[in-house]
């Protein structure tokens, strides 16, 4: 960005400043490490200048927010028009629990719903199933049929507010109640909008809330994705997702590069079915986590934005709107500490931050209490209050991308672009996504740098605070979130009821056309949508897929 | 007879896991009891499958377990995983695939470290498969490491050896270490879905007729896990070659090298045993070390005069 | 006579989080013991049922999910109808201070919250162990 002539002027002035000034300096402040590295293991300099960005041309590879190569941003005034969707991932016990949580959150201020599932409910099982047994709404609500879906959303217009829902295996299944409910409310398809996560690679790779193996796995995704632009069109048939491939231990390279692969290999799914890629494109979303790191995390995002456009180009793409990475942002469940939790509302503060200066188009931020159970009441009006105070009184979201221009980084954001092309080439060089998964690249990768976290957190090269310095002897004790001890058995019996009132045969009817159109190759979605208007349950529904499609199993990467 | 022998020939799975720890750990208790049980045993049908890593001998295993189960056989699974040089520890993961079958009481499965072997077979292993015969096991599968000696040496125990193999990614038959190709009583080509089977079939094929006429031609069956095919192929071929085994009296050969193999093991395990217990050692060596100082005696004639004297 | 310390880590239930339990395993083989791992999604017939096969002096289970009340619990009570009171149960996970001394009472040793330092589970397993 700068004449070549004055780089060179630069670069001697900064050997005169290096051996004259900055020598000096740490002869009397000897530095407190020998080399500064960041969480993807990238060292960094004591200062970046022009020199360090030098090869960049501002046109071509920065640009104006709202135009290619989108660094800077999707959207062209960000912020300044409107704030980011302040979504709160919740869910617990029951609906009618759930329900409330949500009616007190919007109440609160926040702008969209995020719906957390149990893990039953993610494998796809219902709630009376023996593999379920003391999972009831732990770690999210329990949704077993359209029964239960119609108390989660009970009160809540859906042509009102968008919600977006974690759900992978069984995410065509769960979105068709949510496309039912809607149609029972009133409202009508083409009028919701949402997110599902529905991205199984990463479940694979890093979450492993999988049911089938990767090949159904792929169709169901794509049928979603065909079915939605022809019926549902305002809805995010996709969250691509890095969130869990950090939360599993990866480095924020790993996270980028990771989620960047799956993203483009989905497009090439799509593209084998015969869609259309500027059909079905802009309606790719992102998740991505906000770890402790702040300058890595915000080159991250950037980096994600000019490598998607790029990619998309290269894979055919025409229409601009093809070539948005969108993204949601959840900070780092895995930087939470048991030991003095409150400090965890310092953390998030820092990592919401982050990701506002990323660009995040929507966020979650954690509860101080998460590394102990699901978030109270009062723990996650902190969490929603932070991202309002960010919003309202910083000022960060008065200029768009407030750090592009940065030495440091623009440096950074190039850097990992960089890492993330070798990323790609690895993983080309066996074969591609699928086949890296079969081969346990990625789950290596990951474990590796998870075990080098830990090492270095255990070994104090790694600080946090808390943990392994500026302990407490005794740790403070917070409240936390009392479940209704009732819940799980009113459940059940609501199930029960469920399975003797609804029309039995219809229900096998629909479920035994949903296998027929399994065994074949049409768009599962319509036969899914009969199954749950009639009443099947998620797991019925899900069992005639596994009989069909069967289960995968993982090899262990350690 | 002991308690725990009665208990591990009654197919008691608690008993069965402590002996093999007993055995593992050289515990003098273990010796006791394997004299006990070895003329419980012998019914067993011993098959080794070998092969390189990464070639699903695991999922393989599981698939053959469930034909065995079907039939009716009690099955023991032995799964060799490496002992880290540097700790001595070690990851045993090879169970992993076969999870479903550790609530049928009908098959017991067991994982193994290489210990402090250097390559080839962990001298336990020869009393684990022993232990299982006593205990009711019909059939005995061993899965090992699939790298180093220890894929030779499986055909010292093994009725039948399985070589599994998968189609392409360079791993052509060609480079197959020699060792590999002698062993195999059947080859797998496992991961049969995958493109490029009919290549490594047919190279197998023609490596098989370079070796020529034989009385008994080694098969070669193509098996997928993921689409279940070929796995009652492979059971049938096992069957065929325990058949000829039998009829050609290799059989009884083959166990007569495998009890001299252990024989062999535990003469060389006592020996070692005696040699290098240091205390022992170091006091019979302490003698000369002045002589040999003094050039009284050079450090060979030293040494003979010492294992003349052990080996009396 | 050469004793190893066997371990059986194990995940019950449906939780998917394995970094804990996989960095849990890799310590303890670097530490010199024999670790089996069971993979995800066991039920407590299979943990127990891998405990009795393996022989292993320790069984340690992981779980985030928010279950360890009756996943745990169910675990310890199967290892005790056993009779396998000898072996060491430890768990690890997201798991409330509140809920620790229910665990001891049902035969958990020890329970390792988020921050542990690997040491920690691994110099208690050496210094615990029954056997």
């Amino acid at each position: 960005m700068v004449k070549k002539e004055t780089i060179k002027q630069m670069h001697e002035k900064r050997a005169d400043w290096e051996k004259q000034k900055y020598s000096k300096a740490i002869q009397k402040n000897p530095e407190r490490k020998q080399k500064f590295k960041n969480l993807s293991d990238i060292e960094i300099k004591n200062l970046y200048t022009p020199e360090d960005i030098a090869d960049l041309e501002y046109l071509k590879d920065v640009g104006f927010p709202g135009q290619e190569p989108f660094l800077r941003g999707v959207h062209p005034n960000l912020y300044r028009g409107r704030l980011w969707t302040m979504r709160q991932f919740a869910g617990f016990g029951s609906a009618e629990e759930t329900n409330k949580r949500y009616h007190y959150l919007l109440e609160h201020g926040e702008t969209g719903l995020s719906v957390a599932f149990d893990y039953p409910t993610l494998y796809g099982y219902d709630t009376d199933h023996p593999l379920a047994r003391g999972e009831f709404g732990k770690c999210g609500v329990a949704i077993s049929s359209l029964w239960d879906m119609e108390l989660l959303f009970h009160g809540i217009p859906l042509d009102k507010i968008t919600t977006s829902m974690t759900i992978n295996g069984p995410a065509a299944i769960v979105w068709a109640m949510y496309i039912a409910n809607a149609e029972n409310q009133g409202v009508s398809k083409e009028k919701i909008g949402g997110t599902i996560q529905n991205d199984i690679l990463k479940e694979y790779i890093a979450q492993k809330s999988y049911i089938f193996p990767p090949e159904p796995s792929m169709r169901l995704i794509v049928d979603t994705f065909e079915y939605g632009f022809n019926n549902v069109p305002k809805w995010n048939t996709i969250s691509i997702s890095g969130y869990h491939i950090r939360e599993a231990g990866s480095t924020a390279v790993q996270e980028l590069a990771f989620t960047l692969g799956d993203g483009i290999e989905y497009v090439k799914a799509a593209m084998k079915r015969g869609l259309s890629i500027d059909d079905f494109a802009p309606r790719l979303s992102f998740f991505f986590n906000a770890h402790n790191d702040f300058f890595e995390e915000i080159a991250k995002y950037r980096a994600a934005r000019r490598i998607w456009a790029s990619e998309m180009k290269k894979l055919g793409a025409k229409k601009q709107r093809s070539l948005w990475m969108r993204f949601h942002t959840q900070t780092a469940g895995c930087s939470l500490t048991a030991q003095q939790p409150e400090m965890n509302i310092v953390r998030v503060t820092m990592q919401a931050l982050a990701a506002v200066l990323g660009g995040t188009q929507s966020l979650h931020t954690n509860s101080m209490d998460e590394a102990l159970a699901l978030p109270s009441e009062k723990a996650v009006r902190i969490a929603l209050r932070t991202q309002q105070i960010i919003a309202e009184e910083s000022g960060v979201t008065d200029t768009v991308d407030p750090l592009g221009g940065s030495y440091y980084i623009e440096w950074l954001t190039s850097k990992m672009e960089e890492e993330t092309y070798k990323y790609f080439d690895k993983v080309e060089r066996l074969g591609g996504v699928i086949p890296a998964i079969e081969k346990g690249f990625f789950q290596r990768e990951i474990a590796e740098s998870a075990y080098r976290y830990q090492k270095e957190t255990d070994e104090n090269k790694r600080i946090i605070v808390g943990v392994n310095r500026y302990k407490l002897d005794e740790e403070p004790s917070i409240p936390i979130l009392k479940m209704d001890e009732k819940g799980e058995e009113r459940q059940i019996k609501r199930l029960k009821k469920l399975r003797t009132e609804r029309d039995a045969t219809k229900v096998q009817n629909h479920l035994q056309r949903l296998r027929k159109a399994a065994e074949g190759d049409e768009n599962l979605m319509p036969f899914i949508l009969d199954c749950i208007h009639s009443y099947a349950t998620l797991g019925e529904t899900c069992d005639v897929l596994r009989e069909v499609f069967g289960e995968y199993k993982e090899q262990a990467i350690f | 007879m002991s308690e725990l022998s009665a208990k591990v020939i009654a197919g008691d799975p608690r008993s069965i896991g402590r002996l093999i720890t007993l055995v593992e750990n050289d515990a003098p208790e273990a010796v006791e009891a394997m004299k006990q049980i070895h003329r419980y045993t012998g019914q067993a049908q011993i098959i080794g499958v070998t092969g390189v890593m990464g070639s699903g001998k695991s999922s393989l295993i599981f698939e053959l377990a469930l034909v065995f189960r079907a039939e009716g056989k009690k099955v023991g699974i032995i799964a060799i995983d490496p002992t880290s040089p540097f700790s001595g520890g070690a990851l045993l993961g090879d169970r992993i695939r076969m999870m479903d079958l550790s609530t049928d009481s009908g098959v017991f499965i067991r994982s193994m470290g290489t210990r402090g072997m250097m390559g080839g077979l962990t001298s336990a292993l020869y009393d684990v498969v022993e232990i299982l015969d006593a205990a009711g096991m019909n059939v005995i599968i061993i899965e090992t490491v699939g790298v180093g000696q220890d894929e030779v040496d499986i055909v010292k125990i093994a009725d039948t050896t399985l070589v599994v193999l998968i189609p392409g990614l360079g791993d052509s038959v060609q480079t197959i270490k020699a060792g590999l190709m002698e062993i195999a009583d059947i080859f797998v080509v496992n991961k049969a879905d995958k493109p490029g089977v009919e290549q490594t079939v047919a190279e197998l094929e023609s490596m098989l007729d370079l070796v020529g006429h034989t009385e008994y031609r080694t098969p070669i069956v193509a098996t997928s896990v993921k689409e279940k095919k070929g796995i009652q192929l492979l059971t049938s071929k096992i069957a065929e070659h325990q058949e000829y085994l039998k009829k050609s009296k290799t059989f009884d050969t083959r166990r007569r090298q495998r009890y001299e193999a252990e024989l062999i093991e535990i003469i060389r395990k006592r020996l070692m045993d005696f040699i290098f217990d240091e205390k022992k050692l170091k006091k019979t060596v302490d003698c000369c070390i002045d002589q040999i100082s003094k050039k009284e005696l050079d450090p060979y004639t030293a040494a003979d005069e010492i294992l003349g004297k052990i080996l009396k | 006579m050469i004793k190893k310390i066997r371990v059986l880590v194990a995940k019950p239930g449906l939780d998917g989080h394995d970094r804990g339990a996989k960095i849990v395993a890799r310590a303890l083989r670097d530490a010199g013991m024999e670790v089996v791992y069971t993979g995800l999604h066991q039920t407590a017939q299979q943990i127990v049922n891998t405990a009795i096969q393996e022989d292993v002096d320790v069984v340690g289970l992981s779980l985030l999910s928010g279950a360890h009340m009756t996943l745990f619990i169910d675990v310890a009570l199967l290892l005790k109808e056993k009779q396998m009171d000898d072996v060491l149960i430890v768990g690890g996970g997201i798991i409330p201070q509140q809920d620790v001394p229910g665990l001891k009472k049902a035969g958990i040793a020890e329970v390792f919250g988020p921050g542990t330092p690997v040491e920690d589970i691994v110099s208690y397993i050496k210094k615990n162990v029954k056997r």
